[in-house]
C-alpha cells in the first residue's frame, strides 16, 4: 500500500513533466530547440487560472490554456523559424517574458502580486473499477492524467507512425534534404513549436487545475526538469515520459525525506546530475538530431 | 553614403533599434493602463540618471550586469553559450561570504581574499560544462542550465549548518572583508549602495578587452569561435581554448557576486543573484559581445531596474521585466532581419 501510494505521488508529480517533455521532444525533432518550456506552463497556468475563474468553468480554462501556449509558441516559431534568430536566446527571452507578462497581467486582474482567488479544478472522473483501484483510483479519476497517458501512446505514434511525423524528423535531421523534395520546413517546424506550445501550455492548466489557482512564478523550474527529461529521454516522447517518472519518483522520495537527516537537497539536484551524465555520454548517448538548433535558411 | 555603407550603419544600430522597438511595444503597454507612456520614460530616466542618489543606485544595479555581461560575452566570443552564469554567480557570492567571515586574515588581505575566492567558486563552477564540451562533446548550454539548478541545490544543503537562525543568510563578514561604497569618495552618491565591486568590474571590463584584443590567447579563442575546425588547422587546441573560455566566464561571474555579498549585504542570502545572471544574456546580446558595449548595456538595464522602482506607483514595476524581456527577443530577432535587408540593399 506504501509503495502504491508513493507510485501514485510520483505519476502525479510526473504529469506536468511528461507533458511538457513531450512537447518539446516534438519542436526538437522537427529541429528547433525549445527551452522556453518554463514560461510556456507559466503563460498556460495562467490562461487556465483567468478563464477557469471568468466562466467558472475547468474545460474553458483549459481551452484558455490552449490559445496562450499556442500564441507564445507562435512567438517563439515566428522568431525562431521565419527570421531565423537563435534558438536558445529566444527561449530565455520568452522565460523572462512570461515570468514578467503573468506577473503584470496578476497584479492588474487581480489586485495581487502573489496569487489568484481560488478557481474551479478539473472535475473528476468516474470510470467505475479504475476509480475503485486501491491509491490509484484517486489519480485515475483524474481527466488530465488519463489525457496525458493516452497522450504519450498518441505522440510517439504521431512522431514515428505517421507521415506526419517522418517529415517532422526530416526536418530535425536534414532539413536540405526534405526542402528539396518540396516540403515546407517551415511549415513542419512551425508545427512541432505549436504542438509544443500547446502541450506545455496543458502541463501549465494542470499545476493551476491541481492547486486551484495561480501563484506567481508557480512553475518552479518544473520547464528545465522537463527538457532535462526529453534528453535523458533521448529526444523519444515514451523515452522523455518514462525519464519524468523517474525524476517524479525522485522529487515524491525527496518529499517524503524531507525534515529527516538524508539530505533531501541532494536528492532535488538528482535529475539534473542524471542529465548530465547522459549527456556525457556514461548512460547511453543521448544525441540531439543533427540539425536541432540550426536556422534554416530557404534562399 | 553608398549602399554597403548604408548596411553596415544599420547592421551598426540594430541594439539601439532594438531598444527603441522593446520601447514602443512596451508604450503601448503603459497607455493600456492609462498612463501616458512619454511621461512615465521620461520619469524613470529622469530619476534613474537625474539625481546622485538615482545615478548610484541605477550603478549598483549595474554592477552585477557588467559582470555576467562580461561573462556572457567573452564565452561567445569563443563560441559558447554560458546560461550558467546564474549559478556561477551564486557560489562566487556564496565563497565570498564565507571567506569573509570565517577565513582569519588580516585585514588589508581579506577583502582581496574574498574577491578570489569569489573568483576560484565561480571558475570552477564554470570550468565543468567546458571540460565536459572538451572531453565528451556534451553540449554546454544544457550542462550550465543544469548546474545552474545544482549550485542553488548545493547552497541550500550547505546552508544547514551555516546559515543563521531562522534564516536563509550566512553570518556577517568581517569588516576587513567588506568592498567599501564609493559615497565615500563621491559624497553626491550618497546613500546609494553603489560599492567598489564596480571598479573591479570596469577594470575587469578593460582586461577581457585586452585579453580579446591584444593577446594571442584572446586571438586564439576569437578564432576558435568564429572558425573551430580553421583554428584548429593553425594549431589551436579547440577544447583547451573553449575549456579556459569557461573557466575565465564563470570566474568573472563569480567575481559579480561581490557587490551585493561584499559591498552591501556583507552577508550571502538565498536568491541574491535575482536573475542578474540570465539579464547578463541581453546585456551581453545588446552590447554586442564587445566590453564597452557590454558596459553601456548593463548601465541601460541598471537604470530600467532602479527606475522601474520609483515609477512603480503608476506603472506596475512587472512592466519593467516584460521590457527587459522585449529587448532580448526584438534584439535577437532584428540581426537576422537587418541584415537581409543590408544584403538586399548591397
Amino acid at each position: 500500500m506504501i509503495f502504491l501510494l508513493f507510485a501514485a505521488a510520483a505519476l502525479r508529480i510526473s504529469v506536468p513533466y511528461a507533458l511538457a517533455a513531450m512537447g518539446s521532444a516534438l519542436s526538437e525533432r522537427g529541429g528547433v530547440i525549445c527551452i522556453a518550456l518554463e514560461g510556456l506552463m507559466l503563460n498556460g497556468a495562467l490562461a487556465y487560472t483567468i478563464g477557469a475563474y471568468d466562466t467558472n468553468n475547468a474545460w474553458l480554462g483549459i481551452l484558455c490554456a490552449l490559445l496562450a501556449g499556442l500564441a507564445t509558441a507562435w512567438l517563439h516559431a515566428e522568431a525562431t523559424v521565419r527570421f531565423r534568430a537563435d534558438q536558445i536566446t529566444t527561449g530565455i527571452g520568452i522565460n523572462l517574458l512570461s515570468a514578467g507578462l503573468t506577473r503584470f497581467i496578476l497584479v492588474q486582474k487581480f489586485h495581487s502580486s502573489s496569487n489568484s482567488p481560488r478557481v474551479p479544478g478539473l472535475p473528476e472522473l468516474h470510470l467505475g473499477a479504475l476509480t475503485k483501484l486501491p491509491a490509484l483510483g484517486d489519480l485515475l479519476s483524474s481527466p488530465l492524467v488519463l489525457v496525458t497517458l493516452a497522450l504519450i501512446v498518441g505522440v510517439q505514434l504521431l512522431l514515428f507512425r505517421t507521415v506526419f511525423g517522418l517529415r517532422l524528423r526530416a526536418m530535425g535531421e536534414a532539413p536540405e534534404a526534405a526542402a528539396t523534395l518540396g516540403l515546407s520546413v517551415m511549415r513542419y517546424r512551425f508545427a512541432g513549436v505549436l504542438l509544443c506550445g500547446m502541450l506545455s501550455s496543458l502541463a501549465g492548466a494542470w499545476l493551476a487545475s491541481e492547486q486551484h489557482s495561480f501563484t506567481d512564478g508557480m512553475t518552479g523550474g518544473r520547464g528545465y526538469i522537463a527538457l532535462a527529461a526529453m534528453i535523458v529521454g533521448k529526444w523519444n516522447p515514451a523515452g522523455a515520459a518514462a525519464a519524468c517518472l523517474l525524476f517524479g519518483a525522485a522529487e515524491a522520495l525527496q518529499i517524503t525525506l524531507q525534515g529527516s537527516a538524508f539530505p533531501s537537497e541532494l536528492l532535488q539536484a538528482l535529475p539534473y546530475l542524471v542529465t548530465m551524465l547522459a549527456l556525457a555520454g556514461f548512460i547511453g548517448r543521448a544525441v540531439a538530431p543533427k540539425a536541432d538548433g540550426i536556422p534554416f535558411d530557404a534562399d | 553614403m553608398s549602399a554597403r555603407g548604408r548596411g553596415a550603419w544599420l547592421l551598426a544600430a540594430s541594439p539601439v533599434i532594438a531598444v527603441a522597438a522593446a520601447l514602443g511595444a512596451g508604450a503601448i503597454f503603459i497607455a493600456g493602463i492609462g498612463e501616458n507612456p512619454v511621461q512615465i520614460y521620461a520619469l524613470l530616466f529622469r530619476e534613474a540618471f537625474g539625481t546622485g542618489y538615482g545615478l548610484g543606485q541605477t550603478l549598483f544595479r549595474a554592477t552585477p550586469l557588467l559582470f555576467t555581461g562580461l561573462a556572457v560575452a567573452l564565452a561567445f566570443r569563443a563560441g559558447l553559450f554560458n546560461i550558467g552564469v546564474e549559478g556561477q554567480m551564486y557560489l562566487g557570492g556564496f565563497a565570498a561570504a564565507l571567506a569573509g567571515a570565517y577565513l582569519k586574515l588580516p585585514a588589508p588581505l581579506l577583502a582581496p581574499a574574498a574577491v578570489l575566492a569569489a573568483a576560484l567558486a565561480g571558475g570552477a563552477w564554470g570550468a565543468i560544462p567546458g571540460v565536459l564540451k572538451a572531453r565528451f562533446g556534451a553540449h554546454e548550454v544544457i550542462n550550465t542550465i543544469m548546474l545552474n539548478f545544482i549550485a542553488f541545490a548545493l547552497v541550500s544543503w550547505a546552508g544547514h549548518g551555516l546559515f543563521q537562525t531562522a534564516t536563509v543568510r550566512t553570518r556577517e563578514i568581517a569588516p576587513g572583508a567588506a568592498l567599501p561604497r564609493l559615497d565615500g569618495i563621491f559624497a553626491a552618491l550618497r546613500g546609494a549602495p553603489v560599492n567598489l565591486s564596480l571598479a573591479i568590474g570596469l577594470l575587469l571590463a578593460v582586461a577581457v578587452g585586452l585579453l580579446l584584443f591584444r593577446t594571442r590567447l584572446g586571438y586564439e579563442l576569437r578564432a576558435v569561435g568564429l572558425n573551430a575546425p580553421a583554428a584548429e588547422y593553425g594549431g589551436v587546441s579547440i577544447g583547451a581554448t573553449q575549456a579556459l573560455a569557461m573557466a575565465l566566464s564563470g570566474a568573472l561571474a563569480g567575481v559579480g557576486g561581490t557587490s551585493f555579498v561584499l559591498g552591501y549585504k556583507h552577508w550571502f542570502e538565498m536568491g541574491f543573484t535575482g536573475g542578474a545572471g540570465f539579464m547578463g544574456i541581453a546585456v551581453a546580446l545588446l552590447g554586442r559581445n564587445h566590453p564597452a558595449g557590454v558596459l553601456v548595456a548593463a548601465l541601460f538595464f541598471g537604470a530600467l531596474s532602479y527606475g522601474g522602482l520609483v515609477v512603480n506607483q503608476r506603472v506596475p514595476r512587472e512592466l519593467v521585466e516584460v521590457l527587459e524581456a522585449l529587448v532580448i527577443l526584438f534584439a535577437i530577432s532584428a540581426r537576422p532581419l537587418l541584415e537581409r535587408v543590408a544584403r538586399r540593399w548591397e
